[in-house]
């Protein structure tokens, strides 16, 4: 079995601040990191190719910075890594990324046939969760998106069966492979990688496929040319109202604080009134 | 690299020629999500949205309905036309009585190839995400996920489709200029739903789409319903109490839960509280959990950072309780009270308890 | 199967760095381990970088380091509560290249350094923390790590491990640092836009100021605060002997919280954005407190061997010179087919004590001890030279001869005459 795992560097957003005055991004120092939905996709192909045995590849688009995400997930336990960086494709939206990813995919089948992708849910910085869908469809695979738990994978047959988060409950869908899954996060923990496996993943050579590697003949589908979607403006969220009014009273104790605050706002918002019903015992 | 960058070009301000192969594409079209016979609220508060667009274009608003053969989908179209479309495609079909992606997509984009709309809404629902995605990528146009805000730029008759970036920290506005239709996904409780008006109504406009279940790859085994006693009704609680790591220890949540039953209300939390596994995940508010509307939302040693805000900025009233005057939630919140929670918490609880009590003398 | 190496260098900061760098570029095969998810992503630290070492290693690192700020104008300021005296050195020659002094944040410098490493041929493993080293008798001949998999093997080791090496101490190369011998540095980073840093420090383009500072702000413990200008940001801590902090129960963090409140300060910082605290120690025991830094197989470079100039706030240079030193010995003694044994590795701390690393930091041997036993050059005196400057600048109608006459008594009545000679004597016998 060959899976595919597709996985980005992100800007760890936790640590991404806007300078509250300029508004511009502040990106002194913040770390890149392997996007976390990707990493609950490559545990969950790792513990595919664990009870099944399999080849995992991980994909990653991007700057050739993006090169440590792909060792971090040969460090895993992944067999194989290609880095897909091109000028050309920098200042891509989802079509256009979903489209090098692609090309590359059909490029990847030509050495060796691939049974199932792995996307993560969808990435901190873009939060979009359309590349998956994207590539699944490029690609005429079926897509499985928002999987729950992988109940069985069948090589003989051909077949997969997965329980799917579905709005009001868990769908239990077969499908025919090869197919394309995004996972939840939460339904597994990422293993500890063995010194012997970090060895591997330093010296393992990487695959760099620029875009003629990645068979992308059309310019005009890639990096920003191939992006129908255009950022017009940046900015920072308006204050919603005004600052809160602050409620004092002489005492400050919290009983009459409270008091102030409810005849407060049961004045100005008189429907509150009603709105509060007790949950009986 | 799909990121916006700092300094986009001012694409949206710029005038330009739409491709003469778009100039037809007309309307504003809503995906009417439904499941087991019930239509997502998010479609709703989708039509009010896009009531408002189609107005400004001057163009009709139309619902998608996408059921099975014994789904009620007239009574779906009747309630499309009660939140504000025009008329209704509805396309019923034995392969369409589950969702799955395949069928749904063929059908979506057989649709709108047909009849051609310049835009086209869903809701960022694990379904509307997964057939959004399909749609856009077949049919080679631009899709904006999880918009906060849509507004016409009538100068090119787009779309703005205003979403959070980088975290939440800023806004972008994205155009689809040279391509339609211009899709966009709107996460759930960020648009208010209309009122819903029975006066109103549509035209149908009935399709069973040629489709052959042989044909259709995946196969559904199984649907597993959600244990609905568990549920969370966040989204559409009228009030919420919510906690956040100020509250310091696990236990002090018990004076969350207390208030919340004086109030008859929800419990949510932040994402601290909920990886400290103080409460479950699905009470996370925010960029990362729901997003809420409710009357009256309670805060509770919150700070009030713009990732929980996204979430639960839509309350009409918003109490804060925080020790730290120059905690961000004071920026935002209605009324704040600079204190320690825990002991504000029970005085809160006892006063709403003494005025419910009040209230059923009264009556 | 065993991995086996020439050396192991443990740490990925300036000194470890150094050394691994140095090793590679000399044709041994080289395993660097660090803990962190990649080398400085410990910190944001703002930091200086004093040129010199590093080009002595890297001599273009110029051309593609990233560098901040190069540094035209050194300020002292001598704070009390509510005022500073100082003064500025500034000049033009500072900004003819190649500059002497630049502004770093270490998590962008280390991670740099740790690029050039790796293309020198090094193999660098992040992530990986070294729990103990593996002894054959006396010999140090491998480390073991936190992760399964066995030990790996080499000929020698370098602890480059920072200033707690957690190593040396479970090995018994180094005691446990003494509270009086480690300073507790707490530092934030504050964003502002580059036209305002600009602005606020009367400087243009890349040019950079630092401010060193000494008084009040310490609440009377032993200690300095600084305060550097980075391209869009500002670095500003302090840092007080450990000793100090417990004994006053202070916490860094509300010292510093005190300093940038105060008047000369806030100014500079205000509007901006706290990015990043970080506490660490800094080893500021100087010559006294260097231990044993080699032995059968193993050396000790950088904070873990102590190498920090607290004077000078010198620290990456002198981290730095001493990992190239000890790399220097290895190929050396490589090139000479001789082993690695304590006594052949003696020849490093010759090579030290021949540097500028031992000659500074032996200039300045007593002078811990005279601050620690002389607390007034962090109390008394600032208040006291604060005061004059006060009485000597204002312009209330009282002649100059008298305000000379009131500030003599200030400082007669707040310190001994004796005292005040014994003092100026200390502090002229420890700079000396
Ligand atoms: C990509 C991303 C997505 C995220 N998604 C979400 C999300 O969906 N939802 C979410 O909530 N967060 C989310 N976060 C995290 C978010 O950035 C904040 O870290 C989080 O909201 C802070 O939670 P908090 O207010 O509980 O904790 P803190 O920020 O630690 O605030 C605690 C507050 O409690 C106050 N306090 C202290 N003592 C008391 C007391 N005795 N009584 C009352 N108050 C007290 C303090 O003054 C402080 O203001 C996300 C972050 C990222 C990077
Ligand atoms: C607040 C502050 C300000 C300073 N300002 C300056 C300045 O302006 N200019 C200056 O020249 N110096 C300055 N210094 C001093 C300077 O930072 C240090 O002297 C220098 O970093 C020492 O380098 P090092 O490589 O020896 O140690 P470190 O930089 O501490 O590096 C040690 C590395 O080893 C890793 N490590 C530790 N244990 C293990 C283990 N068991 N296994 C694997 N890896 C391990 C750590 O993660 C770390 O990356 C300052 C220090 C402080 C605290
Ligand atoms: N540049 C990329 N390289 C590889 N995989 C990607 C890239 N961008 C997105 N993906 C994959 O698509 C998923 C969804 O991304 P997004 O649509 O950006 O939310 C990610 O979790 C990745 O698995």
């Amino acid at each position: 079995m060959h899976i595919l795992v597709c996985i980005k560097q992100v800007p760890d957003s936790a640590q991404i601040r806007v300078h509250p005055v300029t508004n511009t991004i502040m990106r002194q120092g913040v770390p890149a990191i392997v996007n976390p939905y990707d990493l609950v996709a490559l545990e969950e192909a790792l513990r595919l190719k664990d009870r099944l045995g399999a080849r995992v590849t991980v994909l990653s688009m991007g700057p050739p910075q993006a090169e440590a995400a792909l060792r971090k997930a040969l460090s895993f336990g992944a067999d194989e890594a290609i880095l897909l960086t091109d000028r050309a494709f920098a200042g891509a939206d989802t079509l256009a990324t979903s489209y090098a990813l692609a090309s590359a995919i059909r490029k990847i089948r030509e050495d060796m046939p691939v049974d199932l992708i792995f996307a993560g849910k969808q990435t901190i910085d873009g939060d979009t969760a359309q590349v998956g869908p994207g590539i699944a469809t490029r690609l005429n695979m079926q897509l499985l998106t928002y999987v729950s738990h992988i109940d069985n994978v069948d090589l003989e047959r051909g077949e997969i069966t997965v329980q799917r988060r579905a709005e009001g409950g868990v769908q239990v869908l077969c499908t025919r492979l090869p197919a394309l899954l995004t996972v939840l996060e939460g339904i597994n923990e990422m293993r500890f990688a063995t010194m012997p496996d970090m060895f591997r993943a330093a010296r393992h050579p990487l695959a760099i496929w620029d875009r003629e590697a990645a068979g992308v003949t059309d310019l005009t589908k890639v990096g920003l040319k191939g992006s129908p979607t255009v950022v017009s403006r940046v900015f920072a969220p308006t204050p919603r109202m005004h600052r809160a009014e602050i409620i004092q009273t002489q005492s400050d104790q919290p009983d009459d604080l409270v008091a102030t605050l409810l005849a407060k706002m049961f004045t100005k918002f008189p429907d509150l009134r009603a709105a509060v019903r007790p949950r009986c015992a | 690299m799909n990121q916006p960058t700092t300094s986009p070009k001012p694409a949206g301000r710029r005038k330009f020629e739409l491709d003469p192969r778009f100039q037809s594409y007309k309307g504003v079209w809503v995906f009417m999500e439904q499941n087991h016979g019930e239509i997502h609220p998010v479609s709703f508060e989708l039509l009010g949205e896009g009531r408002k667009l189609a107005d400004q274009l001057g163009v009709e608003l139309a619902g998608i309905v996408v059921a099975g053969c014994d789904a009620d989908a007239d009574r779906f179209c009747a309630e499309a036309f009660f939140h504000g479309a025009d008329l209704c495609y509805s396309l019923t079909h034995a392969a369409l009585t589950h969702y799955r992606n395949q069928p749904y997509t063929q059908v979506l984009t057989d649709l709108v190839n047909r009849h051609q709309p310049e835009i086209l809404l869903l809701g960022a629902t694990t379904m509307g995400r997964d057939l959004a995605g399909s749609v856009a990528t077949t049919l080679q146009t631009g899709l904006t996920a999880d918009c906060t805000g849509l507004a016409i730029d009538l100068d090119n008759r787009s779309l703005a489709a205003t979403r959070p970036t980088f975290g939440g920290s800023l806004l972008c506005t994205i155009v689809t200029l040279n391509y339609r239709p211009q899709m966009a996904t709107v996460r759930p409780r960020v648009m208010s739903s209309p009122v819903r008006d029975t006066s109103r109504s549509g035209r149908i406009l009935a399709e069973h789409p040629v489709l052959a279940e042989t044909d259709i790859i995946t196969k559904l085994l199984e649907f597993l319903p959600d244990d609905r006693r568990n549920e969370t009704h966040l989204p559409f609680a009228d009030i919420i109490v919510a906690g956040g790591r100020g509250l310091k220890r696990p236990d002090n949540f018990r004076l969350v839960w207390d208030l919340a039953d004086a109030l008859g209300a929800e419990v949510g939390a932040t994402r601290p509280v909920v990886q400290a596994g103080w409460v479950t995940a699905d009470r996370q508010i925010g960029q990362s959990g729901k997003t809420v509307r409710p009357k009256l939302y309670i805060a509770a040693g919150i700070s009030g950072a713009v990732q929980h805000r996204v979430g639960m900025e839509g309350a009409d009233v918003i109490i804060a309780i925080n020790p730290d005057p120059d905690a961000p939630i004071f920026d935002f919140a209605t009324y704040g009270i600079v204190a320690n929670a825990m002991q504000i918490l029970p005085a809160l609880t006892a006063a709403f308890r003494q005025h419910t009590a009040a209230m059923k003398k009264a009556v | 199967m065993n991995e086996q190496f020439d050396v192991i260098v443990v740490g990925g900061g300036p000194s470890g760095n150094a050394a691994a760098y140095t090793l590679a570029k000399g044709g041994l095969r080289v395993l660097q381990l660090e803990r962190g998810e990649y080398p400085g992503s410990k910190n944001v630290q703002g930091a200086i970088l004093y040129a010199d070492a590093l080009a002595r290693i890297i001599p273009d690192f110029r051309d593609d380091a990233p560098l901040e700020r190069h540094l035209i104008e050194q300020r002292v300021w001598i704070l009390d509560d509510t005022s500073y005296v100082g003064s500025s050195y500034r000049s033009a020659d500072f900004n003819k290249p190649p500059f002497n002094r630049y502004t770093i944040i270490r998590a962008q410098f280390d991670k740099w350094f740790s690029r050039k490493v790796q293309e020198a041929g090094a193999l660098v493993i992040c992530e990986t923390t070294v729990t103990d080293l593996v002894r054959d008798g006396d010999r140090v001949v491998g480390v073991q790590t936190d992760r399964a998999g066995g030990s790996i093997y080499a000929n020698a080791v370098i602890l480059a491990d920072g200033v707690n090496s957690q190593l040396a101490q479970r090995a018994g190369f180094r005691p446990e640092i003494a509270p009086r011998e480690v300073a507790l540095a707490v530092k934030e980073i504050h964003f502002l836009p580059e036209e305002t840093i600009q602005s606020r420090f009367n400087v243009t383009g890349d040019e950079g100021v630092v401010i060193e500072m000494a008084g009040k702000i310490t609440q009377g413990m032993v200690g300095t605060g600084f305060l550097y200008t980075n391209k869009e940001s500002i670095a500003i801590g302090v840092g007080c002997l450990l000793s100090d902090f417990s004994r006053q129960k202070t916490t860094p963090y509300a010292l510093l919280d005190h300093m940038k409140r105060h008047p000369a300060i806030a100014p500079l910082l205000a509007g901006g954005e706290m990015k990043e605290y970080t506490a660490h120690l800094i080893p500021e025991g100087g010559y006294h407190a260097i231990p044993q830094v080699f032995g059968e197989g193993w050396l000790m470079v950088g904070d873990a061997g102590m190498f920090v100039n607290g004077v000078h706030r010198e620290g990456s240079n002198l981290a730095m010179t001493t990992g190239y030193l000890a790399a220097e010995t290895l190929l050396e003694l490589r090139a000479e087919r001789k082993v690695f044994s304590a006594r052949n590795l003696a020849r490093y701390r010759a090579k030290l004590d021949g540097s500028f690393v031992m000659r500074d930091l032996r200039k300045y041997k007593n002078l811990p001890r005279i601050v620690e036993k002389n607390p007034q050059f962090f109390t008394a005196y600032p208040e006291l030279m604060n005061k004059a400057a006060h009485t000597l600048i204002s312009v209330d109608g009282i002649d100059k001869k008298a305000k000379e006459r009131a500030v003599r008594k200030h400082f007669v009545s707040a310190r001994s005459r004796l005292g005040l000679l014994g003092d100026i004597f200390k502090l002229w016998r420890a700079f000396e």
